[in-house]
């Protein structure tokens, strides 16, 4: 293998437990959103536009739809010939093996993946965010400010604070201080979980956090931590796009509802910045005479006879004649009968729904329709 | 099972649709909403299995050349096999029949070690099993099978196409190429399967002697020494020969039928991914009838009509009964009635762009 500048490490192993039954069978950066892609076409995509062509995705839980999805990578460019994206399991070794037991612990168990590029630079991000970000950018700012890490951090309204990793900073951007979900938070300046480190430095923290038997192996805990400690070089890069961590229903329904602004702020058909993800080979989508499509996103595949207002369709959703859809996320292969009322939920891939049912409700709160059930958590 | 190659053969195209093909081949013409014309008959190809296809081309391949790329799209990028696009290799013969450009690539028959050659072009809209053709083939111990379409349909009846004739079995007894078709008559759909030795050997003949230009002509001359079968296609299939028809056989995709079977029933058609975003439909956006690709962001009125993809449709504007193709921009308050937009045409604000009687083609990249 040859040198690389930067390889990166994406963590996707999440669970996502508070996305409930979404996530039954698929790990969270597996879930659909935005009407075509999956919650890791945007790292991908990141990674393929910055110029990052080496990429370790380490999965753990659920991983077989996201194996698959990522296949050798040729949707995002990242089948290459040096390089290129590898999915890095928990493995078994001859002196065994274990699970990941944390964000540094998965990266320290793939180290070997890391030095046979000999890179100057990891960047460490996670499947779980959507974002649009030039992680060369932050490489630069890194280089620049003579970092050993480099954190990327956005403000986040004050009463959300202490959910985030809290960074406390000098006047030259420098962090003095790192708290994990403070409860009394001191800055509004919160980590994204995307980090740069210089790989030497990465090793070495790693090496030592791994010998702690205290340590929780992760990076925002102890990791971090650890080094500002040390008084090692590390720097925030602020970022003021859009940024959202769809961690919950509620999130996950609202970052999906963002989208459909006339001037949202994340934007998904920049051509100098297109989020890729895996063709499904569908037809265009055809809108029947009798249909009323407003303020939706709609995929190929679909076939809509009914009314469709403020919804996010993905491909090859069929919705009958007379039947409502609205503020709702209709997933891949969904079919809706005819006569069917659809209000504030979100369905997911390949639900059938018969004639004449009605789902959601607008009492506020958002359903969820999988496994054939319905579940419902406040808006 | 049986190897079988395959050829796209777009030597003999005609080049009549006006302006969509002034700077391209009729198989790389767009067409219902994202696709290109060869997609069909290349994707019923891999959905048969069929992993060696060679493209045989004369001229305007650019745009074709583009769109197919390494094939991977349509899983021809392979190590055994894959997609070999091949353009004349001697400019002198552009004028000679298709036959010539058999000859130019009789290493690709001999090398491929096949048991037969499946020849199709790149002009027909149709979902087509093509192991039924081979099975059938099979079956009937048949030397060259060839595909054909009854004409029951009033808008084909009257033009020229090439007929064949068959006695009880089956089994070709005329082929007539290049004439008026009537009702109820055969067409025959410019696609065979041949074995691969007989192909090599009635190529080699036919330029030896310089009996035949072109390789339907020798097929219609053989059948008295061939067992020539005929295959009845009972799917949906086009005759696009010029705007007129292209825009009829176009607004057939408005029928939830048609499209089913094209693109449901059997194989899926693979084409050239472009990573468009879903279709956005504002709050003014009123479509209706339509056929919408990715990559649209819609604020006007669509009727009874196709948008491929990228296409932006400002607040008040109105389209009725036409095609536009990939980035079209149509500005607030125009209204487009009744035309094909090539790519890139912009329609500013406020203008109108309408035709009454025959739908009218507007040149690629024009700004109105």
């Amino acid at each position: 293998m040859s040198k690389k500048r930067c390889v990166a490490m994406l963590l996707a192993g999440g669970q996502g437990t508070r996305l409930g039954k979404l996530t039954t069978r698929l790990a969270k950066p597996a879930v659909p959103f935005g009407g075509k892609y999956r919650i890791i076409d945007f790292t991908l995509s990141n990674c393929s536009n910055s110029g990052i062509d080496t990429v370790g995705v380490l999965t753990q839980y659920q991983p077989y739809i996201l194996n698959s999805y990522i296949g050798i990578g040729s949707s995002w460019d990242l089948d290459r010939k040096n390089g290129g994206v590898s999915v890095l399991p928990p493995y078994l070794g001859q002196k065994g093996g274990e699970w990941y037991r944390g964000t540094a612990n998965a990266i320290y168990q793939n180290m070997y993946y890391i030095k046979q590029y000999d890179p100057e630079y990891v960047l460490v991000i996670s499947g779980d965010h959507i974002y649009k970000m030039d992680y060369s950018e932050m490489l630069d700012y890194h280089e620049e400010r003579g970092a050993d890490a480099t954190i990327a951090v956005l403000e986040v309204p004050w009463h959300e604070a202490s959910r985030f990793g809290i960074m406390n900073t000098d006047d030259e951007d420098r962090i003095v201080e790192f708290q994990e979900k403070p409860a009394e938070p001191k800055t509004n300046l919160a980590s994204m979980g995307i980090y740069i480190f210089n790989w030497k430095a990465l090793e070495k923290y790693l090496t030592e956090d791994e010998q702690n038997p205290e340590s929780s192996n992760d990076f925002g805990k102890d990791i971090i931590p650890a080094m500002i400690e040390d008084e090692k070089n590390v720097f925030a890069y602020s970022y003021n796009g859009y940024w959202k961590d769809v961690g919950t229903l509620q999130s996950l329904w609202e970052a999906n509802m963002d989208l459909l602004d006339d001037d949202p702020s994340l934007i998904l058909n920049d051509p100098a910045w297109k989020i890729y993800s895996v063709n499904p080979n569908q037809p265009p989508q055809y809108i029947a005479p009798q249909a009323k499509v407003t303020r939706s996103l709609v995929n190929e595949g679909c076939v809509v006879y009914g009314d469709i207002y403020r919804s996010v369709l993905f491909y090859g959703v069929h919705v009958g004649l007379g039947s409502t859809i609205k503020n709702s996320i209709i997933m891949p292969n969904v079919k809706i009968g005819a006569n069917v009322t659809i209000e504030n939920a979100i369905v997911e891939s390949g639900t059938i729904v018969e004639d004449g049912m009605t789902l959601g409700s607008n009492d506020g709160s958002i359903s969820l329709i999988a496994d054939g059930e319905i579940v419902s958590v406040p808006k | 099972m049986k190897k079988v190659v395959g050829v796209i053969n777009l030597v003999d195209e005609k080049n009549n649709l006006s302006e969509l093909t002034n700077h391209r081949s009729f198989a790389s013409v767009p067409f219902a909403g994202r696709y290109r014309l060869i997609d069909f008959s290349l994707s019923n190809m891999t959905n048969a299995s069929i992993n060696t296809v060679a493209v045989f081309t004369r001229e305007k391949y650019r745009s074709l050349f583009d769109h197919l790329g390494s094939g991977r799209e349509w899983d021809l990028d392979r190590h055994r096999g894959g997609l070999f696009f091949q353009p004349p290799a001697d400019d002198e013969r552009k004028s000679d029949g298709d036959i010539s450009s058999f000859y130019e690539n009789l290493s690709y028959f001999k090398r491929s070690l096949s048991d037969y050659v499946l020849v199709t072009n790149g002009q027909l809209v149709w979902n087509v099993d093509f192991d039924q053709v081979i099975q059938e083939h099979e079956a009937q111990n048949a030397d060259i099978t060839v595909v054909y379409k009854p004409c029951d349909d009033p808008y084909t009846s009257g033009r020229n196409y090439n007929v064949l004739y068959t006695n009880d079995d089956e089994r070709v007894d005329r082929l007539n190429l290049d004439v008026e078709a009537l009702p109820g008559d055969n067409v025959y759909l410019n696609t065979f399967l041949m074995n691969s030795s007989l192909l090599i050997s009635l190529v080699e003949d036919s330029v030896k002697t310089g009996k035949y230009d072109s390789i339907n002509e020798a097929i219609a001359g053989s059948l008295d020494r061939y067992h020539v079968h005929a295959y009845h296609f009972g799917g949906y299939v086009t005759f696009i020969d010029n705007i007129e028809s292209y825009y009829r056989y176009s607004m057939e995709m408005l029928d939830p039928n048609v499209t089913q079977e094209l693109f449901y029933n059997k194989g899926p058609i693979y084409t050239k991914v472009k990573h468009e975003s879903p279709a956005k439909y504002l709050e003014s956006s009123n479509v209706s009838n339509s056929l919408v690709a990715n990559g649209c962001i819609i604020s006007g009125t669509v009727e009874n009509s196709i948008l491929f993809r990228g296409i932006r449709v400002g607040k008040g504007a109105v389209i009725r009964n036409s095609i536009i193709m990939q980035k079209c921009e149509i500005g607030e308050g125009a209204i487009i009635e009744n035309v094909i937009l090539d790519k890139d045409v912009s329609v500013s604000p406020g203008e109108t762009v309408r035709s009454e009687d025959q739908p009218r083609v507007i040149a690629k990249s024009t700004v109105i």
